[in-house]
């Protein structure tokens, strides 16, 4: 028989059908073509982000089975734990029915239901209110949004700089980080070369937002026999199955991958050519200490960067492809003495601070393993190249007859984002890519369109002037490069809410949502009037410091007025978070929705290609709710907002949909980037397109476009990607981008702290802005090591995601939560023999911050240092429609209840957001414990317990028995 | 009929790779999804929301600390019915319900026969069936044989969920009785092993044991670095790699 | 195992039932006992009773017992199966030799053979029974030399000296079944020693390396798959703590055969009726420490898929 070319990911020949699939003659009665469908609709999973395209097959209405899109080019057919059970999740009893309102105190979770109009008409009346007076009073946070280009542009339109989603406190580091210094990022913004390393370093994860592309590439490594080593202190998921694991001390990897330099450089094994060709390494930086140019760099008549010609032993363009330029030296033009950013870098990680013998006991990492890793990736870098045979041509026109690799890659994420230094972390490892030469190259790590963009990208962020019924000139997220576009005052006082963009966090590119409902209550630094959050738990998993967080939600000020005024929170799920809202609108289920995954916010792409991706309803709702989205497209109509209605005031989008298609964010680019132009045949940029929607789901609800061969690699430089990228708008000129190994505008920072400029930091503001804008990635100790006594709290305390629940509303759900109902502490045992402790021990868990209790589970593969739980197990009673008997309430912990959310007081009393300096990243990895065993009596049951919530009107009590598909079997037993 | 067949014309099974296997639990909740709607359905849970929840599940993962004088490693461990040659869970039922396929070696129970003894869960040394309490019958994998043969879904998706979903490809489905087929020849290279196999039960299902550490470690053959020989170090050596 | 009353007690009642009904069907025919209307409508009351009693627990374990019918199918393969005929089977020459003993008051001929082939279906069903947990190879406590044996042994010991207790009852002592009924007890409990020393210094080839195919080294459990107990770890996880195992063995050792040899040491030498009183009690004694026996029977033996469970 013939076969087509075999599709999707597991697609080896022992992985195929049996040659001929015809049912042999068994004569046992077995039904083995049962009719599984009606019909298959092809949508995109949203169990996280990782944005699966699923083949949903759906009988008599009802969900049957959700699979894998094998044409899909993120899961390729495969599909996670979370994603098979996304039927349980659609039918959770715990959905919500019908709008609320409150009708007791705050958390309690009295509410009373209410019409949409009823919930419309308020919401709007409130907000008509702050858009009239001053729009700032709304403060508008979402969280695993997946719309964010709409939710940020909303609030655009409606005048407010307080937006932002869930990134800083999942991994503006790694964001931030990359796009500072590479225009790209690790997270799911670039990938390895799966196809073609040979050596793949994996940075503090163990699982990742694009969870089954890492999955699926993994799978590759390990066909290939490609080497992984982890560098995590927890040995689990990716990290279990890694060929080297180094179990570092949580907080130093940086430290780790300077020694990995300073060892690289010392053996003069780094890629000159590649420097020169693709990053800032021989551009001049002036050095004039006390100048108010100390630190840039030089620039010639026409503003040019310049560099110095070795040849021609004069100062040049740094961007002229002739120029022969110098890496090393010390110069004087124009009088300035200046030197290249190289001969800094060489200065610095070149010191014997930096040497394995020098860091291996603060990384718990023998000085001989990161010697050997050294030499492995100058091995695999420098001795394995490879050559693809594809000619080039890149930006300056020279011709290149093949596409050069050296196949070491690197991927991190979380274990480096979640730490205090976590930005110069992640700098830290882009810079030893870099070095290495290995950067969007065969074998290296690739960018993912719309990356590269120039390092950092614009625009700058919005909200520098709020003004009642005005839009913000901008959208309220984007990058600053340098002082004068912070949102301050010009007494340095945070203009947003979040105190993103301010001196205590200049390059918030996320915001900082942990820090909201703090300083909302505090009015710190002013007073809002409206919360609006939308899917994110912030009452609970998604706050550090829960139980304060809690009390601030419930405040009242001396008039008896809750401190945050009004709350409003939309949800699909009775979530921690709903009963402290005073309005909650209901959200369907994922199944039940349009929704665009665009590149104008998260996409699909991959490194061959770019990509984005719609949800359409499978089914309908069989309750009264309503997609946010479509809710926020008719609130912005009520409240008249510039864009969301016509001249003549009426709606301009009937709903989401509605604006998916026709929206255009600037001519001729919209939400969707496939099937443009009237007749469908333009990508990228083109005339709306009517027929769009069906379009993709004719498609199987996805575009994607592949790249030519010549335009795969060297993206930074690559002529042919970057007409493609100008052409599909993803940047504004065809010019390479530079890699900036050194940050000038961190040192624009410095230098303001330092006393020039217009726009200073306050004087308790400039050490900190001095030590931690370095140009050069550094490392510090965590803040929270650096401030407590390490003989009281000797622990490392981390909290991961278990693969089956990562980034999801996992824990109602039926077949998920049978897996982990209950997290345990993992403990090191030869640790726990040091604290008398024994298995399944009940322990408390101490931090300056308090104390939770939980069960502990002795392991080796973890740093000795270290404990860990898995994360968002621990669920408070009466919540996501699970019974108060349910292990996640009573045995489940929170770690978060003992993670701070300010900083210790520094000596004038000052106590920051517990973030990292620079991008304002929440530092939950920063926690430090001490665990002890907990008295007889207090075995068994967790701490703190939180009051029960009252469940909504009509919830019925969850099921007893779950009997799931046995109508399925009845209808076809029936038809027999 | 709960005597063995003398001889099966295939034998299909599945190969586990547990060098390759995350513990994701992909493969665990597409069976539970795939199977709660299929031939054996539903996969009842019992108290789903509750403290003491139990559920019905073909194929679930456990997670090891395997320490041996090279170092810890820590496995994941996906476990369901291995559909043995000789499978003792078919020879003890007393009712036939319990039946070892002629046609392809599935392990199969015939639901209207059982009358839930759990004589044959007692006898399955892995632990491949499940009672369901709800409708008194033992339930276990059916190597999805309402996938591999069914007309009505897309040839291509004709394999056993697990094997579908799995995103690392650590699952791998086949004929094991034929020598000659790309799985045979995945065992044969990588070594796959039985499990207990002093039972004697002769697993169809076989397991790929992680690779060796070192053994791998030994695939980067690296020289140690030595710093540059260059007049001036590190920054000589680049002035004259630049100028070279 | 999880020591399931339902499948305890019929072990044990079908035991001494079977041990029972199997010496009546040959001490009968053999003139040891008369063929009077009590003796036998009780003593074959009380064997097929705690027969019938044993089997109607049994369906108690099974899920769909309606379709229990079923179970007498697959004889060629399956002990079970085996049991469920031979025990029916051996109601034949039961019933024949209960109605020609109790109704027709006769011990001869045609009912004399009744009782011998009674006697040996008994045999051969308390054989079946041993094999269903003989033959399980998961679980090496149940797979071994002991098992069957031990069954047999049992039976014939519980029964002894229920008949004991019932020809004690009528008045018709007989110092050799007590003797004996002695001797059985004492073989019993050498039995059992020797089984328990044997299960103590198993070494069971089957671990957890062998179960996960990781050789060398340790392989110890991490996480399992589910948080809460499921059905292998309510049916094949059950526990029981060392001391807790330790207690109950002496109880056993008290109740089925400690106490029940000196109470038919005593009746030896007592008289009637007090004799009759204190075999009686030896066989409710010796019977409650059967329940024990066999509970501990079950909680004991573990099953290798608890290898995996890292219990």
């Amino acid at each position: 028989m013939t076969r087509g070319q075999p599709r999707g990911a597991n697609s080896a020949a022992s992985q195929r059908p049996l040659a001929d699939t015809r049912a042999p003659d068994e004569g046992d009665g077995v039904d083995t073509s049962p009719v599984v469908s009606d019909r298959i609709a092809k949508t995109t999973c949203y169990m996280c982000a990782c944005r699966c395209g699923i083949e949903v097959h759906v009988k008599d209405g009802k969900v049957r089975y959700i699979n894998g899109n094998k044409d899909h080019p993120v899961n390729r057919g495969v599909i996670c734990g979370k994603g098979s059970s996304g039927i349980m999740q659609h039918y959770s009893p715990a959905r919500l029915k019908k709008p609320l309102l409150r009708s007791g105190a705050r958390g309690s979770g009295e509410f009373r239901e209410i019409e949409w109009e009823e919930a419309f008409s308020i919401a709007a009346e409130r907000l008509s209110n702050i858009r009239r007076t001053d729009p700032k009073k709304l403060a508008f946070f979402t969280g695993r949004d997946q719309s964010q280009s709409l939710t940020g542009w909303w609030a655009s339109q409606f005048g407010t700089p307080n937006f932002a989603a869930h990134g800083g406190f999942c991994s503006v580091n790694m964001a931030a980080g990359g796009l500072y210094s590479i225009g790209g990022s690790f997270w799911e913004f670039g990938e390895p070369d799966w196809d073609n390393t040979k050596y793949f370093m994996l940075f503090g994860v163990a699982e990742d937002h694009d969870s089954n592309p890492i999955k699926i590439g993994l799978g590759k490594l390990k066909a290939r026999g490609a080497k992984v080593v982890s560098i995590n202190p927890c040995r689990t998921g990716y990290n279990a199955i890694a060929d080297d694991w180094i179990g570092i001390r949580p907080g130093t990897d940086g430290l780790f991958v300077f020694a990995l330099i300073h060892e690289l450089l010392k053996a003069g094994r780094v890629d000159l050519d590649y420097l020169i060709r693709y990053t800032n390494a021989h551009v001049l930086v002036v050095q004039e200490p006390g100048a108010a140019d100390d630190g840039l760099f030089l620039r010639g008549g026409d503003n040019a960067l310049l560099a110095w010609d070795r040849v021609a032993k004069a100062s040049v363009n740094a961007a002229d492809p002739d120029a022969k330029p110098a890496l090393t030296g010390s110069f004087t033009i124009n009088g300035r003495r200046c030197a290249p950013v190289f001969q800094l870098i060489a200065d610095r990680y070149l010191d014997g601070s930096y040497a394995p013998d020098a860091v291996a006991q603060r990384c718990g990492i023998a000085a001989d393993t990161i010697r050997r890793i050294a030499a492995e990736l100058a091995h695999v870098a420098f001795e394995q190249t490879i050559k693809l045979p594809v000619a080039w041509t890149d930006w300056a026109g020279r011709r290149h007859e093949t596409i050069k690799g050296r196949p070491v890659a690197m991927h991190a994420m979380r274990g480096i984002s979640a730490h205090s230094n976590g930005f110069h972390s992640c700098r830290a490892i882009h810079l030893l890519q870099v070095l290495l030469g290995t950067v969007d190259v065969p074998g290296g790590f690739r960018f993912k369109p719309p990356y590269p963009k120039s390092a950092p990208p614009g625009p700058k962020p919005a909200g520098k002037s709020v003004k009642p019924m005005t839009p913000l000139d901008g959208m309220p997220l984007g990058f600053v490069c340098g002082p004068d576009d912070l949102l301050v005052d010009e007494a340095g006082t945070p203009l947003r809410i979040d105190k993103a963009y301010s001196w205590e966090s200049p390059l918030a590119a996320h915001g900082l949502m942990h820090t909201v409902i703090r300083n909302a209550w505090a009015g710190d630094p002013y007073p809002i009037d409206t919360l609006m959050m939308y899917m994110s738990n912030m009452a609970w998993n998604s706050s550090m410091n829960t139980v304060e967080t809690i009390a601030m939600l419930t405040d009242h000020d001396e008039a008896g007025n809750y401190r945050i005024p009004f709350i409003i929170y939309s949800d699909a799920y009775y979530s921690e978070t709903v009963p402290f809202a005073d309005l909650v609108l209901p959200d369907t289920t994922y199944l039940e929705r349009h929704d665009c995954i665009s590149l104008l916010d998260r996409p699909i792409s991959h490194a061959d290609g770019p990509g984005d991706a719609i949800r359409h309803p499978v089914v309908e709702p069989d309750r009264d709710v309503r997609p946010f989205q479509s809710v926020l497209i008719e609130l912005g109509a009520r409240l008249g907002l510039p864009g969301f209605v016509e001249e003549d005031g009426s709606a301009k989008y009937r709903d989401y949909a509605d604006y998916i298609v026709n929206h255009e964010r600037t001519p001729g680019i919209g939400p969707l980037a496939g099937w443009r132009g009237g007749d469908g045949t333009a990508i990228g940029k083109g005339a709306a397109n009517p027929n769009q929607l069906q379009r993709y789901i004719d498609n199987g609800g996805f575009w994607h476009h592949d790249f030519a061969d010549d335009q795969r690699y060297y993206k930074m430089a690559n002529r042919s990607y970057l007409d493609f990228a100008v052409q599909l708008g993803f940047i504004p000129k065809a010019e390479p981008i530079v890699f900036q190994l050194y940050s000038e505008p961190m040192q624009r920072f410095r230098l303001a702290a330092r006393g020039h400029g217009k726009v200073r930091p306050p004087e308790a503001e400039r050490g900190r802005i001095e030590t931690y804008m370095d140009p050069l990635p550094i490392w510090y100790m965590p803040f929270e090591e650096a401030a407590v006594d390490p003989q009281k709290y000797p622990l490392h305390a981390l909290t991961q995601r278990p693969m089956h629940m990562y980034h999801s509303w996992g824990s109602q759900n039926a077949w998920l939560r049978q897996i982990t109902s209950q997290n345990r502490l993992f403990v090191h045992h030869r640790t726990a023999v040091g604290l008398g402790l024994a298995d399944d021990d009940w322990v408390w868990v101490e931090s300056i911050n308090g104390r939770v209790k939980g069960q502990i589970k002795l392991v080796d593969g973890v740093n000795e240092s270290t404990v860990w739980t898995w994360n968002a197990i621990g669920k408070r009673r009466g919540s996501w429609g699970l019974k108060d008997d349910a292990a996640e309430s009573n045995r489940g912990f929170l770690l978060n209840h003992i993670i701070g959310d300010q900083t210790s007081a520094d000596a004038s009393g000052k106590r920051y957001s517990n973030s990292d300096p620079v991008t304002g990243q929440a530092a939950w990895f920063d926690l430090r414990v001490r665990i002890v065993k907990c008295a007889p009596q207090e075995a068994g049951f967790t701490e703190p317990q939180f009051e029960r919530f009252q469940q909504p009107p009509h919830f019925r009590p969850s099921p007893d028995m779950l009997r799931f598909g046995v109508e399925f079997r009845h209808e076809r037993e029936s038809a027999e | 009929m709960t005597c063995l067949p003398s001889h099966t014309d295939k034998r299909l099974g599945l190969v586990i790779d547990l060098d390759t296997c995350v513990g994701c639990q992909a493969c665990v909740t597409a069976c539970k999804e795939w199977n709660t709607g299929g031939h054996m359905g539903p996969l009842t849970d019992i108290d789903p929301y509750g403290g003491h929840v139990d559920g019905v599940w073909f194929n679930r993962v456990h997670s090891y600390e395997h320490v041996t004088e090279m170092g810890g490693r820590t496995v994941n461990f996906p476990r369901s019915c291995l559909h043995c040659e000789t499978p003792a869970c078919v020879t003890v039922c007393p009712t036939g319900a319990s039946y070892k396929r002629a046609s392809d070696g599935i392990v199969l129970i015939d639901e209207d026969k059982c009358i839930g003894c759990k004589l044959c869960s007692w006898a399955c040394p892995y632990g491949a069936r499940e009672f369901d309490t709800d409708v008194g019958v033992m339930k276990k994998c059916t190597l999805c044989v309402d996938r591999i043969y069914n007309d009505n879904l897309a040839e291509g998706d004709r394999v056993p969920a697990c094997v579908a979903a799995c995103p690392t490809s650590a699952r791998h489905f086949g004929d094991l009785g034929d020598p000659q087929s790309p799985i045979s020849h995945l065992v044969a290279e990588r070594g796959g092993v039985d499990l207990m196999p002093e039972l004697g039960y002769r697993p169809t299902n076989k397991y790929l044991p992680p690779r060796a550490h070192t053994q791998r470690a030994a695939s980067v053959p690296a020289k140690a670095l030595e710093p540059v020989r260059a007049e001036g170090g590190f920054l000589g050596w680049v002035d004259r790699m630049l100028s070279s | 195992m999880h020591p399931a009353f339902s499948v305890v007690f019929f072990t044990t009642a079908t035991g001494a039932g079977y041990g029972l009904l199997a010496l009546l069907g040959v001490l009968g025919p053999l003139g040891f006992i008369a063929p009077d209307f009590w003796p036998g409508f009780v003593g074959m009351g009380l064997a097929l009773g705690l027969i019938a009693a044993g089997l109607l627990s049994s369906t108690g374990h099974l899920g769909r017992p309606e379709r229990a019918w079923r179970a007498f199918s697959q004889w060629r393969s399956s002990w079970l199966s085996r049991e469920g005929v031979a025990s029916v089977a051996t109601f034949i020459p039961a019933g024949l030799f209960g109605l020609g003993w109790v109704i027709l008051g006769r011990l001869d001929g045609w009912v004399a053979a009744a009782g011998l082939l009674a006697a040996i279906c008994a045999v051969i069903t308390v054989c079946m029974t041993g094999m269903i947990y003989a033959s399980l190879k998961p679980v090496a406590q149940w797979h071994s030399p002991y098992t069957l044996p031990g069954y047999l042994v049992f039976s014939a010991m519980s029964g002894c000296v229920l008949m004991n207790a019932l020809l004690q009852g009528f008045a018709l002592a007989s110092k050799t079944l007590l003797a004996a009924s002695v001797l059985l007890t004492l073989l019993g409990w050498g039995w059992k020693l020797a089984t328990w020393r044997h299960n103590d210094r198993l070494e069971i080839p089957t671990n957890a390396n062998t179960a996960t195919g990781l050789a060398g080294g340790t392989v110890r459990s991490l996480e399992w798959p589910h948080t809460e107990e499921n059905y292998l770890l309510k049916e094949m996880g059950f526990r029981i703590a060392r001391k807790h195992a330790a207690k109950l063995r002496l109880i056993t050792q008290a109740l089925a055969f400690g106490v029940p040899i000196l109470l038919l040491v005593a009746a030896l030498a007592l008289p009637w009726p007090i004799a009759a009183l204190v075999s009686a009690l030896a066989a409710i004694v010796q019977f409650a420490g059967m329940l024990v026996e066999r509970w501990l029977f079950f909680a004991e033996a573990k099953h290798t898929v608890m290898l995996y469970y890292g219990r």
